[in-house]
């Protein structure tokens, strides 16, 4: 049964189709006017038409759609939010209420709609009193309208080049994470299922790509705090990297697939490994205890992945003021700044996959919805869809993030390498040992 | 691997106010280091010789930011010592009282700046909301949060209010329970203890060397507090045992001050047990001649004010010893061979005050 | 005998009575001496070495007008007792012996006497400026330094003719 809301090459299909046959009207209306101006039929334009609106336009443009969609899924919808709740959850921690921005500080806003009797009560909270959501708004309009600066000895090339080398491989995350069943870009369907057959190993090649642009940002920006920086985040690829590696190895023996969608379909029965059956608990492999250790190795290495607190020492801000990102201003700023938290959001989405049974939640009711890509046909979608538990997933794990980093300082550069090599390494050795005993065991 | 030389100042997140750590790495390893001091010379011994003798206690309010009436009240105690006056007893308690409640506002402004130092800044929220309480309670006694101008010549600008007491034992039996909030926040993080046990040696005899005072000194295993060795005003009549921890390290010095705060606690409630009635101050002379010095147990360490007169209303000379002028130059000592992360690390701990370091 | 007094009847049997301008027991726990700037090193480091003065709290710089004077407050930490030395130095030629090689924290001090009194302490291993810039041409604590104004106010009771 499908529980997915967002059909996206569907939608992005009709959405596709729909735009090409208003831009092949005018062209249906010219050579109409042709043809009652006496040309010979077929008309002069029915073939420019018929490309226009064919398949294979289509097609493109549904994809090029596809992805817009997606990107703006995660970095205009998802950034504010994980933005908002990273503020908001950090200042309770502390004590505080965080920022308080609404829409009641909007003047314009509070003397319109608050106006109106009932439905404006939100907007006629006074600015204080809000939810902070417009904050981050706010602040990335204050990004873009600063000054980017260049120093005048960097490496101009490089310097202007690293931002857009980190942008683009979190991007190229987003386009390999599935949220549902029907919300992915890569991948295609095979018997009616979507497969993806090396997700997961794409996911991890993205992953790794962005460290080297900020070794080349720390090393362009010719500042010696960003050049330490820098090489702090080479040295720690080094350390979290591997045990991660071996850790998703692990997990990979064990369910044997490296397919998003096939490690999501086996977590979604009920828990059995071998004889023992436990019909209340999801089969997540996080509740397996052959796999457990490598859960965790797997979730203190997103961490390091996602450079968070504790082990964010390549921009540690105490000692090496804002590391790599020290000369970076405006939204190139905004955008290595905010990238990172998109890493963390992909992280999260990582882990749910590999872990935390994906997308798969309970269903209380379903009703019928349109099949886009396909006329006429309907398909049932629990109240609840697939990407509202997807996502509420990543949120939680990512409020575990913060959790964690505002909690605990930061450590050195030669701790974490000695976390790395010490301690995770023999740890996700062990967890392939184990899940290739449970994949060699008499059950299997 | 190539040597270089970092300056990490005079803006900077490590520095705590306006001054220059100049460090020489060798990849991330510390090889040396050198403080560069200055940027907040105000000349203040100079201003002072100009200014008569009650006047310059606006001043020495201003010579730290963070633990004001600690430093004026050194400096009513250098002037009665040079013209042969004791304020009476409520006078010396209500100085007591203040400095203790002073003290440990600035510990909590210390454990406030060490957590961002580590990365850990939900200490510093935490750290402010109680030191919140302490300067509600110097405003009730002194009417100001920062710069309360209370020590006076002679005694002390007024009385406490009748409820103080009441006020001040809430307080400090919510603040107990506080701490230990703080404690589990600090020291039961394993991360923490990796990142302070060990880091930023010192011995006791290159301390001693140096001249450094104050909690750095103690936690080198050295028993010495001004208060029990010198003592002034009412700190004879109040039992208490200095604080020492022996390691030398960052994590001892933390710790020093931590269990400095609640010695400060049980300080205040003996305090405020035996306060007697009476005057709180008496009525100094305008002049003075001579010379005189006095020392007291600042919150950062030995504070000493030495005061010359020659007979006018004003001071001839007037001489500040701040112990973190002291200090921070033993800082390259506890530095070298550890790595470029511990400098914020050991120069968190060492708690430096530019105000009084640059006079 | 008090801690105070056998330190001075130490220090009058090892240099005799003639270094010593002036001696004196100021309060207890408290020893002060004043002596000429060549005897400076010698008793300081009897000082540390026989009678365990192993702090140094401060240096301090003072202008009298006609001559210098550097003070010096030495603290023993294991028996616990201060000394106070004024030594004294003529105005014209203001160099004294540095006291870096019996006390490193004497360094500092020293560097700030330099900086704000303009007195040289000869074989302090780094002699610099350290509160002011490098290139100031000042020594600011000195009386003939022009304050910008001689008392920056004048008390009511002064303007009555009261003081």
């Amino acid at each position: 049964m499908s529980g997915h809301l967002i059909d996206l090459y569907g939608w992005s299909g009709a959405l596709a189709s729909f735009v090409l046959w208003l831009l092949s009207l005018p062209f249906e209306l010219l050579n109409w006017i042709a043809l009652q101006t006496g040309a010979q039929k077929p008309g002069p334009l029915v073939g420019f038409i018929d490309w226009l609106a064919g398949p294979d336009l289509t097609a493109l443009v549904a994809l090029i759609v596809a992805i817009t969609i997606v990107l703006l899924w995660a970095t205009a919808f998802h950034l504010l939010i994980i933005m908002w709740i990273e503020r908001k959850m950090y200042s309770r921690l502390q004590d505080r209420r965080g920022i308080m921005i609404g829409l009641g500080s909007v003047e314009i806003l509070r003397n319109t709609i608050g106006r109106i009797p009932i439905l404006g009560a939100p907007f006629r909270r006074p600015s204080h009193l809000g939810t902070g959501f417009l904050q981050t708004v706010a602040d990335g309009v204050k990004l873009f309208q600063k000054e980017v600066i260049t120093p005048e000895k960097a490496d101009k090339w490089m310097f202007h080049t690293a931002p857009v080398i980190i942008a683009a491989s979190t991007l190229l995350l987003f386009v390999a994470i599935p949220w549902s069943d029907g919300f992915w870009l890569m991948g295609s369907i095979e018997n009616g299922r979507p497969v993806n057959p090396l997700g997961i190993l794409f996911i991890l090649a993205a992953f790794s790509i962005a460290p080297l642009g900020i070794l080349i940002a720390g090393w362009a920006s010719n500042n010696k705090y960003t050049l330490i920086g820098g090489m702090r985040a080479a040295a720690q690829l080094m350390s979290y990297e591997i045990p991660m590696l071996l850790c998703i190895i692990a997990l990979v023996v064990f369910a044997g697939t490296l397919d998003p969608f096939e490690l999501v379909r086996k977590q979604t029965a009920p828990f059995s490994l071998g004889p023992v059956q436990i019909s209340f608990l999801p089969n997540w492999y996080v509740f397996n205890p052959f796999l457990w250790i490598a859960f965790v190795v797997v979730f203190v290495t997103v961490i390091a992945e996602a450079e968070r607190i504790p082990f964010d020492i390549p921009e540690a801000e105490a000692e090496l003021v804002e590391g790599w990102t020290t000369e970076y201003s405006g939204m190139r700023f905004g955008i290595v700044f905010g990238f990172k938290w998109l890493r963390a959001l992909a992280g999260a989405a990582l882990i749910s996959i590999l872990f935390l049974g994906g997308w798969s939640g309970p269903v209380f009711a379903t009703f019928m919805v349109p099949n886009m890509a396909a006329a006429g046909q309907m398909y049932p979608v629990p109240i609840l869809p697939q990407e509202f538990w997807f996502t509420l997933r990543i949120y939680l794990i990512f409020v575990v993030f913060v959790w964690i980093g505002w909690s605990v300082p930061r450590v050195r550069i030669d701790q974490i390498l000695n976390i790395g090599w010490k301690r995770l390494v023999p740890l996700s050795l062990l967890s392939i040992l184990l899940a290739a005993l449970a994949r060699g065991a008499w059950w299997s | 691997m190539a040597e270089m030389w970092i300056n990490m100042g005079p803006q900077h997140p490590m520095t705590h106010g306006l001054w220059n750590l100049r460090i020489k790495v060798d990849g991330e390893t510390i090889v040396d280091a050198e403080p560069e001091i200055g940027y907040l010379h105000r000349g203040y011994e100079k201003i002072m010789e100009v200014r008569e003798f009650q006047k310059n206690v606006v001043l020495t309010d201003r010579l730290c930011y963070v633990s004001s009436i600690t430093w004026s009240h050194c400096y009513c105690l250098a002037c009665e010592e040079l013209m042969d006056i004791e304020a009476p007893p409520r006078g010396q308690y209500l100085r007591v009282i203040t400095n203790e409640l002073q003290r440990i506002a600035s510990h909590l402004m210390w454990l406030a700046a060490y957590g961002p130092d580590l990365g850990l800044l939900t200490a510093l929220l935490w750290a402010l909301r109680e030191r919140e309480l302490f300067l509600d309670l110097l405003q009730l006694i002194t009417g100001a949060r920062m710069n309360q101008n209370f020590p006076r010549i002679g005694g002390v600008r007024n009385d406490m209010p009748s409820d103080f007491g009441k006020y001040c034992r809430k307080i400090i039996a919510h603040f107990r329970k506080k701490l230990e909030e703080h404690e589990a926040l600090f020291e039961q993080s394993k991360i923490f203890q990796m990142r302070t046990i060990g880091v930023g040696k010192i011995s006791r005899q290159e301390a001693v060397d140096f001249g450094v005072t104050g909690p750095n000194l103690r936690a080198t295993g050295a028993n010495l507090d001004l208060r029990k060795l010198d003592p002034y005003d009412a700190y004879p009549d109040l039992n208490f045992e200095p604080i020492v921890a022996y390691e030398g390290d960052s994590y001892a010095r933390y710790k020093v001050r931590m269990e400095e705060m609640k010695l400060s606690c049980d300080l205040i409630e003996q305090a405020l047990d035996r306060i007697p009635d009476g005057p709180y101050r008496v009525k100094p002379p305008r002049r003075a001649e001579g010379e005189a010095f006095r020392r007291t147990e600042d919150s950062r360490g030995e504070a000493l004010f030495y005061v010359i007169g020659d007979g006018d209303d004003r001071p001839y000379r007037v001489k500040i010893r701040s112990p973190v002028f002291s200090n921070i130059f033993a800082a390259p000592i506890m530095m070298r061979g550890n790595k470029l992360a511990d400098v914020v690390a050991i120069m968190g701990s060492i708690d430096v005050c530019v105000g009084e370091m640059d006079k | 005998m008090a801690v105070e007094g056998e330190t001075l009847a130490r220090l009058k049997e090892r240099f005799g009575e003639e270094t010593f301008r002036e001696t004196g027991i100021v309060r207890d726990r408290l020893v002060k001496i004043a002596i000429d700037r060549k005897d400076l090193f010698a008793v300081c480091k009897f000082l540390k070495e026989e009678l365990n003065v192993e702090h140094l709290t401060c240096v301090t710089a003072v202008d009298w007008r006609d001559r210098f004077e550097s003070v010096y407050h030495l603290t023993s930490w294991s028996r616990n007792f201060m000394v106070q030395i004024n030594a004294q130095i003529p105005h014209d030629d203001p160099h004294i012996d540095s006291l870096v090689p019996l006390w490193n924290g004497a360094s500092v001090h020293e560097r700030e006497a330099y900086d704000l009194m303009g007195i040289v302490y000869d074989g302090h291993p780094k002699l610099e400026r350290i509160l002011l810039p490098k290139d100031y041409g000042f020594h600011p604590l000195r009386k003939e330094f022009p304050q910008e104004v001689d008392r920056q106010y004048v008390s009511r009771r002064k303007i009555g003719g009261g003081g």
